[in-house]
């Protein structure tokens, strides 16, 4: 194999590193509108300075509600969508500027992702051994079509499914299925490093149980990298090594997953674990978050969240706080920085 | 004791199909007293909203009522015409769906669509009843109501929408509530405001509540009794603790384990094995015969009824002892 490939044999090294990655969209109403009433441009930041590293075999996960632009930034990473400033670069290989075209074809086979939705990402015309195959024939990963059969029967039993699923449409299988066929797609180019966005929020919980345990199976099995994307804590609690809390399109809190969980630095996530729904019945009474996300076209100044925070003072108003290294983790908060915040999380007492 | 707000008894809906009947509900009997709420939970196909549809008479033709009986306040109301029926919904039973979307007009400011459902009900003036929208607003939570009263459902956000809806559902004072999904559209921080109103929307009135959801931590906190749906029936129906702290239905026991807990590291999930049977093919005997690790012999060919113990029941053949054993 190429240099490429042995230099992830490093595992100090991080696979995924995400440097200052911004995306603005255009959202204003068209050109003439604005000449005849006079509106400005007007621009959603949706993403803005995000970095992150990712080692190799960890699970990051990026929690967020929504429009906190997690989505978005997954798109970026994988290759669908263009930062509008920023670095993404795997394995030392910048994904949108300054590479060599070959090295970026090289690193696509290494990347795929898993979509929240199983019943709009197959072809319904198309039968599944032709959408795993797919892949394979495209990165010319076999040598003949007998091979391609072999490979194909080998994804589908991967996933917990009969290699005579191959001759079905995916019509004739339930979500869960369908997400495994995802999943044998995804994995059939040998990729080392899967983003998957929401996979399991459109399953029901007895099969997300079985697609999450899948996924965990496959990664120790295949040494697999994943940027998990959820807007479940409790998903993402059972996943992720590191977690990336994201609010109006900023990274808020980065933290090893026990961490977070055991004590929340940043005044949203301490909230968002305190919203989550009391399954223990242990009389906790949830904590309802104050106020709405606001407008992402018109965000507040200083730090976005500090209309909904209870420990905001002038300085949150008008300063933006930076990502500042805890000993455990990052949190982007003035409070946090000067002491202001107590220890430990009312959720997870 | 006085009748319970609504009373299902041996409830069956049926799509005539050109392949033969599909039974998506089979069976089904709860009550709800006033000033209670009941949980119906269930995964995608369990029949939840299809036993909500046929209470209030919307089931999409052509599914009917094959047979049992519904009473709302101890009368009838399954076996009466669509006009009749069309009065007891809105005045005496309110809908709550997920989008909240649905249930707005676009074209209309939300007073107007408010205003009118008080005096469909109830023959007051405009003013009274813009008054009465006005503290409605107000009370679901809607700050500066008496600008926003003249606002568009689109100038609201999704979590603003939904306590418009629910300001909508209470206009006609209803003895019963009917929401189905109300919070699974909504971000978690909105989930949490809304189901804190809705709880004490509830409780104020004494209205009764038939809370449908898949999410379990939802009933965990609103709901005082749950009724776990498999298959078109009831597994199982008890007093929220109990049925989420000591599950007897293996189903529900699968359930509880597949959820993901915010509080702990376990690295593997409980599943259980296959997925719920599609309707054309609902498997004889304990519908989740296939699926349960205690099946034996009995399950295979004998459904089970809900056999009741305390305040709760279960529909299986292991019920009293075995498997309660198990789950703790």
């Amino acid at each position: 194999m190429s240099a490429v490939e042995a230099r992830t044999a490093d595992a100090t090294r991080p696979l995924v590193e995400v440097e200052g990655l911004s995306r603005t969209f255009d959202v204003s109403r068209p050109w003439l509108n604005r000449l005849i009433e006079r509106e400005p441009r007007k621009l959603l930041k949706a993403v803005q300075d995000v970095s992150l590293s990712i080692r190799p075999r960890e699970t990051f996960a990026l929690v967020g509600e929504s429009g906190s632009g997690k989505s978005t930034v997954a798109k970026m990473v994988v290759g669908l969508l263009e930062p509008s400033a920023g670095r993404v670069s795997i394995d030392g290989i910048d994904m949108w500027r300054g590479s060599h075209a070959g090295d970026i074809a090289a690193l696509r086979r290494r990347i795929q992702m898993i979509f929240q939705d199983p019943y709009a990402s197959l072809n319904p015309r198309w039968r599944v051994g032709r959408i795993i195959a797919d892949p394979i024939r495209a990165f010319d990963l076999a040598r003949d079509s007998a091979e391609v059969e072999h490979r194909v029967g080998e994804l589908l039993r991967l996933v917990g499914l009969d290699p005579a699923d191959a001759q079905k449409y995916p019509h004739e299988f339930s979500g869960g299925q369908r997400q495994r066929i995802c999943i044998a797609r995804a994995l059939s180019s040998k990729p080392q490093f899967l983003v998957c966005d929401e996979p399991t929020s459109a399953l029901d919980v007895s099969v997300q149980a079985q697609i999450l345990n899948l996924m965990r199976d496959l990664q120790d099995q295949l040494g697999l990298t994943y940027l998990f994307i959820s807007h479940n804590l409790a998903v993402v609690r059972h996943m992720a090594t590191r977690i990336g809390v994201m609010y109006l399109g900023r990274l808020v809190e980065v933290a090893p997953s026990q961490q977070l969980f055991r004590a929340p630095r940043h005044p949203y996530t301490r909230m968002l674990l305190d919203a989550v729904p009391d399954l223990k019945m242990t009389g906790r009474r949830r904590k309802a978050i104050e106020g709405e996300i606001p407008n992402p076209i018109s965000p507040p100044p200083g730090c976005a969240f500090h209309p909904r925070c209870p420990l905001a003072d002038s300085r949150c108003r008008t300063e933006l706080p930076r990502l500042i290294a805890g000993d455990t983790g990052e949190a982007a908060c003035h409070a946090v920085e000067q002491g202001r915040v107590g220890a430990g999380s009312v959720a997870t007492r | 004791m006085p009748d319970p707000v609504l009373s299902v008894r041996k409830l069956r809906v049926e799509f005539p199909t050109r392949r033969g009947t599909l039974v998506a509900v089979d069976d089904v009997s709860f009550d709800i007293a006033a000033g209670e709420v009941l949980g119906v939970v269930g995964e995608s196909g369990a029949g939840k909203s299809m036993t909500g549809a046929a209470v209030i008479g919307l089931l999409e033709p052509p599914g009917r009522i094959a047979g049992g009986e519904v009473r709302l306040a101890g009368q009838r109301i399954d076996n009466i015409g669509p006009e009749e029926m069309r009065k007891v919904r809105g005045r005496r039973v309110a809908m709550v769906f997920q989008d909240p979307l649905t249930s707005l007009n676009p074209l209309y400011r939300i007073g107007e669509q408010i205003i009118e459902t008080i005096r469909t009900h109830a023959t007051v003036s405009e003013a009274v009843a813009r008054d009465k929208a006005l503290r409605l607003l107000t009370d679901v939570g809607i700050q500066g109501a008496a600008e926003r009263i003249d606002a568009y459902p689109h100038q609201f956000s999704g979590g603003m929408r939904q306590r418009v809806v629910l300001a909508l559902a209470l206009a006609a004072e209803p003895e019963l509530i009917i929401a189905d999904e109300p919070t699974t559209a909504l971000d978690v921080s909105i989930q949490a405001q809304i189901i804190e109103l809705f709880k004490r929307l509830c409780r104020e009135r004494g209205a009764a509540v038939m809370l449908i959801t898949h999410d379990m931590g939802v009933i965990a906190e609103t709901a005082d009794r749950v009724a776990v749906m498999y298959a078109g029936r009831i597994a199982e129906i008890g007093p929220v603790a109990d049925v989420i702290r000591r599950p007897v239905h293996p189903y529900t026991v699968g359930l509880m384990g597949s959820i993901p807990d915010i509080a702990s590291d376990a690295m593997r999930l409980t599943q259980i094995p296959g997925t719920m049977p599609r309707l054309t093919a609902i498997p004889q005997g304990c519908a989740f015969h296939p699926r349960c690790a205690h099946a034996f012999a009995r399950c295979n060919v004998e459904r089970p009824e809900l056999a009741p113990r305390d305040r709760a029941a279960a529909a299986c053949w292991l019920a009293p002892t075995t498997v309660t054993a198990e789950a703790r």
